[in-house]
């Protein structure tokens, strides 16, 4: 009992032997979680061992071989090549890189709309108010499936190929998609592409030294025009460079549809569209509730001391606005990007629609879901975390 | 602790292993627990004319709705008791690889990928057909090379799938997918023009023709068969009861027919002194009791549901709104693949 009487009389440090270890609660609390994770780990061991060993007894196939595979279908929109001889790791391939495709552009897509309407909702005109009140009573009360098919169904009543509506001979609207001019392939592209990003660099540098001249002289500079300049400047400067090609790859109606230029899938767009706009009706809310966060006594004071309106919205209301927008913000990117598996309903080639031929083809469903479980895992991760990495950057620095 | 662990684990084990034997299917297990059920589980389409799709008063009919009717004929006595499980294309492997059904007769075409890979028993096929394309008409296409470059829809997970990509990659010609796996959607992509061709099982095509479109006289079919399509009832691998019953109860409808025993006359030919038609009637022998059933399993089949010729006029025949020639389903008498195996 020499333990007991150590730890009692205080002041003197307790030995650590077993008994006093027993009864710290760090240590037990440290016990409980190995014994729980423990506990996990074998119900998901036995749980995966009870699957592997029912499929082996009725003789179903299992494990990961059959991505090594050919595939032997094919796909529609491929934005990497793929045909039939490909094998099946490649199809899933396709599909992540299509439902990053839909997801990224609409995430942008909502991302502008949402802050459009909810600016629009706490705008003091009377119309523009009710009118983005009404938009977002209706985009994200409907549900999500309903207004993909919706879509799909209006661009599928559009007219057929050689009715396609003109717009000027440059680009082609159709039953089969918007077809459109876009500059033929020629290689100074890759260049401009890098000094775009050079460009955004540069303009990134330029915002964070006109904030610390700021900060410093209490001067504003303006780095819109800038920016734009740098962003878009170098790219044509490049091009200039280049020889400044002109050549253009029009689309041209041959055989059944569209060939050349560029063309955007009927169910990409539905898809598209039906996500983006279910998203922003919750962004604009977000956004809103953001902006109605701040407290009126600050607006008033910011204007008080003469601060222009717009820059008492940049200085003062959006940085305590973005704190309370980007969190909830994040789980509506997310969100949107497990909705893009809808995909399936109206035929976009997206994770969810490959894995299902996938996993049909070869019978191994168990398989071809965890794949596609685990890959919408990590990028809804991966998109949660950048997010964090952002809000961090805008929360209130604590000092 | 480290007791607590081993009497867990080895409890995990057991429990393990006793689950893995239960869901193993046993001979003889399908059939008792269709009868302390009562009633079959059919696997069947969600709606393919001609094959399985609910009638205006929601009662489904079909000639693999009829295959359902016969199996419960032989096993209760009674066509009639038989649930309907409408599957997807998606879901019908796992349904009766989980023995959510006891047998799939839904459009399942017999390959040697299915009966291994995914634990299946295919029993003889009941329709043959093979990939058809349905076009619009004016469109000028009028056959399969016509169609370089055209969009092509096809439902996902089918064998159709990856006949398009053979029957296109072997003429060196291009397509584009639109791969829809709601069958509505499929349809309407196709009729609306989003795509030029609607490739199915030719078999299914005229039903589509009949019953999705809105002119019937806008569509043809292009000539020709393009694949190998068997479609056959499929049971779990490992009872082999059950799988004897599902393919002697499609061999007795080929036999009835070959033999001409009808549902209308099969109760006179009962007098046959015929020995086949007795084998098959049940008036001589023990063959339904080797397979576990009363021996006039065949006589109930054949008269409360008919022989193959029957079952066949009824959804594709000549009166039908979904009219197929017979083809290659015709008896092998005539030219055609069916041969029922002798009941002796």
């Amino acid at each position: 009992m020499s333990h007991l009487d150590g730890s009692i009389r205080g002041g003197q440090k307790p030995r650590a032997t077993l008994g006093t270890i027993i009864y710290s609660k760090t240590f037990r609390t440290i016990a409980t979680q190995v014994v729980m994770a423990v506990f996990v780990v074998m119900a998901g061991l036995f749980l995966y061992n009870n699957v592997v060993e029912n499929l082996r007894a009725q003789s179903i196939a299992t494990g990961f071989g059959f991505l090594e595979q050919d595939a032997q279908f094919d796909i529609g929109e491929t934005p990497i090549p793929f045909n039939a001889t490909d094998t099946y790791a490649r199809a899933f391939l396709v599909g992540l890189l299509n439902t990053l495709r839909v997801s990224a552009a609409g995430i942008l897509l909502a991302t502008i709309l949402g802050f459009s309407v909810g600016f629009a909702r706490v705008s003091s005109n009377w119309l523009l108010s009710k009118v983005a009140t009404g938009y977002v009573e209706i985009v994200r009360n409907i549900p999500v499936i309903l207004q993909v098919i919706f879509w799909a169904v209006v661009l599928r009543n559009l007219p057929a190929a050689r009715d396609a509506i003109d717009f000027g001979g440059f680009a082609f609207l159709n039953n089969r998609g918007l077809s459109f001019a876009v500059p033929a392939t020629d290689p100074v592209h890759g260049p401009m592409i890098f000094a775009c990003f050079a460009g955004i660099v540069l303009a990134i540098l330029g915002g964070y030294l006109a904030r610390r001249h700021r900060e410093n002289t209490g001067r504003y500079i303006s780095m819109l025009w800038p920016s734009i300049g740098l962003i878009f400047g170098l790219p044509a400067i490049v091009w200039l460079l280049g020889g400044a090609p002109t050549a253009l790859s029009v689309p041209a109606l041959k055989g059944f549809n569209f060939r050349g230029g560029v063309t955007i899938s009927p169910e990409f767009t539905a898809l598209l569209i039906g996500i983006a706009l279910y998203a922003s009706g919750f962004i604009a809310e977000i956004v809103r509730a953001g902006l109605q966060a701040t407290p009126r006594g600050q607006i008033e004071a910011a204007r008080s001391i003469g601060l222009r309106p717009r820059f008492v919205m940049r200085f003062v209301v959006l940085p305590q606005a973005l704190r309370v927008i980007v969190p909830p913000l994040t789980s509506q990117y997310v969100s949107l990007i497990k909705n893009s598996s809808i995909a399936v309903v109206v035929g976009y080639p997206d994770l969810v629609n490959i894995g299902n031929t996938a996993m049909n083809q070869t019978g191994q469903a168990v398989e071809a879901i965890a794949v596609m479980m685990l890959v919408y895992l990590t990028v809804s991760l991966v998109t949660s975390t950048f997010m964090n990495v952002y809000n961090r950057l805008v929360a209130i620095k604590e000092r | 602790m480290t007791k607590i662990f081993k009497s867990l684990s080895t409890g995990m084990l057991i429990g393990a292993a006793a689950l893995a034997t239960a869901a193993q299917a046993e001979s003889g297990d399908t059939l008792a627990s269709i009868k302390s059920r009562g009633e079959l589980l059919c696997g069947v389409h969600p709606a393919r004319h001609g094959f399985a799709a609910p009638d205006s008063q929601g009662n489904w009919a079909g000639l693999e709705v009829d295959y359902c009717h016969a199996l419960a004929a032989a096993v209760f006595g009674d066509a009639d008791k038989v649930r309907f499980v409408a599957l997807s294309s998606q879901q019908r492997f796992p349904a009766i690889q989980s023995g959510e059904v006891d047998v799939l007769v839904r459009n399942v075409t017999a390959t040697l990928g299915r009966d291994t890979a995914l634990g299946l028993n295919f029993a003889p096929p009941i329709f043959y057909t093979g990939t058809g394309f349905l076009v619009h008409a004016g469109s000028g296409v009028e056959t399969v090379e016509d169609l370089d470059g055209a969009t092509i829809c096809v439902a996902p997970g089918s064998t159709t799938e990856r006949n398009v990509a053979q029957i296109f990659a072997s003429r060196g010609m291009e397509y584009t997918p639109v791969v829809i796996e709601n069958n509505k959607q499929l349809v309407d992509a196709y009729v609306t023009g989003r795509c030029d061709a609607l490739t199915k099982d030719k078999a299914a095509l005229p039903g589509v023709r009949a019953y999705d479109t809105t002119d019937p006289k806008e569509h043809v079919l292009l000539p020709g068969i393009f694949s190998k399509e068997p479609l056959a009832p499929a049971v779990r691998q490992g009872d082999d009861q059950w799988y004897d019953i599902v393919k002697w109860v499609v061999y007795a409808t080929f036999n009835a027919e070959e033999l001409g025993v009808t549902s209308e006359n099969a109760e006179e030919m009962r007098n046959s002194d015929d020995v086949d038609v007795m084998s098959l009637l049940g008036t001589t022998g023990d063959y339904g009791s080797k397979l576990g059933l009363t021996e006039d399993w065949a006589y109930d089949v054949i008269t409360q549901v008919g022989n193959y010729g029957e079952i066949y006029d009824r959804h594709f025949g000549p009166d039908s709104p979904v009219q197929l020639d017979r083809d290659l389903n015709k008896q092998w008498t005539d030219g055609g693949l069916l041969y029922g195996f002798p009941i002796k």
